[in-house]
């Protein structure tokens, strides 16, 4: 436990260049590659600043979870780093792979590796999932320079990847999202995130509105995807998901700032004790 | 001070180059044409009927219809925004297949207009050509070719220009002709009526079902002309065929008159689907030039048991004015309309469709798909009359508009005049906009805004698509995304 403590205050430093205390740990730190690296990351929306200053270095094979109250921020670093254009970064940089993150299209970020599960994904009437994904699919391949796969090849990966979030045969055949369950549509996104394999994958409160069942469908799914070299950065309130992902590191955000970072036990702690300790500490 | 110019030119030509790219059918034919002096009056309408040898009766029938536009005024009804049309700087003929030395065999054709059409993707050799279709290919104000006419002719089914029509089967159109769309009809109808110059005959015997597609593709090539073309179909007893209709024409600066009518007649149990993907050259991003296209389309369901369906593509045209409808008099006859109306940057487009139930037990469907983009204004009009005696006539009518950005305009004027109270009659309207959160949505699952807008816009027009013969589907969806470009994000 103590040697993921930091003292925020070091955090709050905008703009140092000086590697921060938890970066480099965990087992086998330092061999493994950064996947990603965010630095001193400000960004708002209609003028609001909402993130400001950011750091979070992410590696090869990592989980880290991201937690915080309502209006931390969380969705706002998800949605920057996806490339939205409602959210303008203001300062600060990301490296995806050692490329510069913030100077690509979202469709390049997503070519490139990055997924976000939606917490709440839109419905698009009239496109069939099925087309929906051929297109994702075959525009990613002719990105990494492969050949568009045939018809017979695509509906026997999507019957494959189907079954790891056991959705239903009749949702790949329906408009994208289009009446699904709130548990549909999230299972939905991880089937998505199976057919398009990212090496970095955004969990944005992938367990609101999934009851029990749901949530170990989903949660499993994804474990299932996981390589040593899928990292992932898991939004959520709630233990009940970390119990199923095992993150190795969590971290708190606190008015657009991340203000403590730990092990999987300052998420059992965060679950009972909330987050007004955390603001103490840090006198907010 | 050079210098200076041209800085000032390039980033207009870029963006010339950038919004006139898309439209690939801009090119024009080098030939040379003949083209009668502008300008419109009664010698004009005598010498196209002598220059295409008619019959006394449609020189009368031509002159009647004249006399009686010269009475007519301009509709002014439509959602649209017309700019007054001098119809006397229009040339009303004009002839590419008339060659400077000596006449030559009637068959031979100039190989600039082979090549035109190969071009446009409708070779006239019978041996390249697409198969299972025949075309009849247009250019300007006349007939350039019909292929399979020989192949066809051993079933006993009559496809060829209208001209060669009067010349062979003078029964056959004169007993049709104007049956369906009278020249009274309206201002368009009448003009067309005086002046038309080529377009397709189609009779299909009793009992026989059309072995091919047929098709006809107009092309408009001379500049300041008008094209007035004119279909003429006939099914008889048992009959089946299946129609398509295409059409371009060059990028100009000055706008086209395109008027165009289209006569079908169904007889008992017989079935008509004219298909049309009318892609004429709809203006530059600025909305300069483009095709006016005033059509009047309609079909005479006239035996028990016919069937008739019209599919519309409709993404070309500076101004599309074009209900095709369908007259059911013939008991427990079906008429169907299935559309898709784009119109993006200055395009209008006015087009729906009328359905008269006379006859008992007639069901119409009706399916419009507006999508407007830009600075466009998409209006879907449409009339369904059920007649005193039309007992249990039944009519369904959806109509959806698609908006892509809010500078343009969707409108939608459904008229129902119902006189028998056994008739069924729904109607269902909706409105819907892409949503950037859609976009974002496939952006991030590494899909393009264009290509995303393609795959919402063809998702939402799937259900007339689908009613295109699979040649056509799979142009028409290209069509769609392509027209649409640039109008998002």
């Amino acid at each position: 436990m103590d040697k993921y403590k930091t003292d925020s205050k070091e955090q709050m430093q905008a703009g140092h260049s000086t590697p921060l205390p938890w970066e480099g740990q965990g087992e086998g730190a330092g061999d493994s590659t950064v996947l990603i690296e965010i630095k001193d990351l400000h960004a708002s929306i209609n003028g609001k600043e909402i993130l400001k200053g950011i750091n979070l270095t992410i590696r090869e094979g990592e989980v880290h979870a991201l937690m915080g109250q309502n209006g931390a921020g969380k969705s706002t670093l998800s949605n920057v780093l996806v490339g939205h254009p409602a959210y303008e970064v203001t300062k600060g940089s990301v490296t995806f792979n050692g490329k510069d993150l913030l100077a690509m299209s979202p469709e390049e970020r997503a070519h490139e590796g990055i997924f976000l599960s939606f917490q709440h994904p839109v419905e698009i009437p009239g496109v069939s999932m099925v087309n929906f994904m051929r297109t994702a699919v075959n525009e990613q391949r002719k990105y990494k320079g492969l050949p568009a796969l045939s018809a017979s090849e695509f509906l026997k990966l999507m019957r494959e990847k189907r079954a790891i979030v056991e959705l239903d045969g009749k949702l790949a055949n329906r408009s994208v999202n289009e009446g699904f369950s709130g548990g549909e549509k999230k299972r939905n996104e991880i089937f998505q995130m199976a057919m398009l394999e990212p090496t970095f994958a955004i969990l944005d409160e992938t367990d609101s509105g999934l009851d029990v069942d749901a949530l170990r469908i989903v949660a499993e799914g994804f474990n299932k995807l996981r390589t040593p070299q899928t990292s992932a950065m898991v939004i959520t309130h709630y233990q009940r998901l970390l119990d199923y992902l095992k993150p190795d590191i969590v971290h708190v955000l606190l008015n657009g700032r991340i203000v403590k970072t730990g092990g999987p036990d300052l998420a059992q702690e965060i679950e009972s004790r909330g987050f007004d300790w955390i603001k103490k500490e840090v006198n907010e | 001070m050079e210098s200076k110019d041209i800085k000032k030119e390039e980033p207009n030509k870029y963006v010339k180059e950038l919004t006139q790219e898309k439209y690939k059918y801009g090119f024009t034919t080098d030939v040379h044409t003949e083209i009668i002096e502008k300008g419109l009056n009664e010698d004009v309408v005598r010498l196209i009927s002598a220059k295409k040898g008619e019959p006394e009766w449609l020189l009368e029938f031509r002159l009647k219809a004249y006399r009686h536009w010269l009475t007519m005024e301009m509709p002014t009804w439509a959602h649209l925004n017309i700019p007054e049309i001098d119809y006397q700087a229009i040339s009303y003929y004009a002839d590419p297949t008339k060659k400077k030395e000596g006449p030559k065999s009637l068959d031979e054709v100039d190989p600039e207009l082979l090549k035109t059409f190969d071009k446009l993707g409708i070779p006239l050799e019978e041996q390249m050509a697409l198969s299972g279709m025949a075309v009849d290919a247009v250019m300007d104000s006349v007939s350039v070719k019909t292929t399979f006419k020989e192949t066809l002719m051993e079933k006993g089914i009559i496809f060829c220009s209208i001209s060669e029509a009067v010349r062979e089967h003078p029964d056959l159109v004169q007993r049709y002709l104007g049956s369906v769309v009278p020249y009274r009809d309206n201002f368009f109808a009448a003009l067309n009526s005086a002046v038309f110059s080529d377009g397709s005959f189609v009779y299909i015997p009793k009992g026989v079902r059309c072995p091919m597609e047929l098709s006809t593709y107009f092309r408009i090539n001379a500049a300041n002309t008008g094209q007035f073309e004119r279909t003429l179909i006939v099914a008889d007893d048992d009959s089946y065929v299946s129609y398509l209709e295409g059409c371009t024409a060059p990028m100009r600066d000055e706008n086209q008159l395109h008027a165009a009518i289209v006569e079908i007649v169904v007889h008992d149990r017989a079935e008509v689907k004219y298909s049309t993907v009318q892609n004429w050259y709809p203006g530059d991003a600025e909305g300069k030039g483009g095709v006016y296209n005033f059509v009047t389309k309609r079909g005479h369901c006239k035996g028990v048991d016919s069937k008739l369906s019209w599919t519309q593509v409709e993404t070309g045209s500076a101004i599309t004015w074009k209900y095709p409808s369908c007259i059911l008099s013939g008991d427990n006859s079906v008429a169907e309309f299935y559309s898709v109306a784009v119109t993006n940057n200055h395009q209008q487009a006015d087009t729906g469709t009328k359905m008269i139930h006379l006859g008992r037990n007639t069901k119409s469907t009706i399916v419009s798909k507006g999508i407007s983009a830009g600075l466009s204004e998409n209006s879907y009009r449409g009339l369904v009359r059920v007649a005193e005696k039309a007992d249990n006539a039944r009519n369904y009518s959806q109509c959806d508009s698609l908006l892509l950005g809010d500078k343009c305009g969707a409108h939608t004027f459904p008229y129902m005049d119902i006189r028998n109270e056994t008739a069924i009659v729904e109607h269902e309207a909706t409105t819907s906009k892409i949503s950037e959160d859609q976009i974002f949505y496939c952006n991030q699952r590494g899909i393009s805004t264009e290509d995303a807008v393609g795959l919402i816009v063809n998702g939402y027009a799937k259900e007339v698509i689908n009613k295109l013969p699979m040649e056509f589907a799979v142009e028409a969806q290209k069509l769609l995304s392509i027209s649409l470009e640039g109008s998002v994000g």
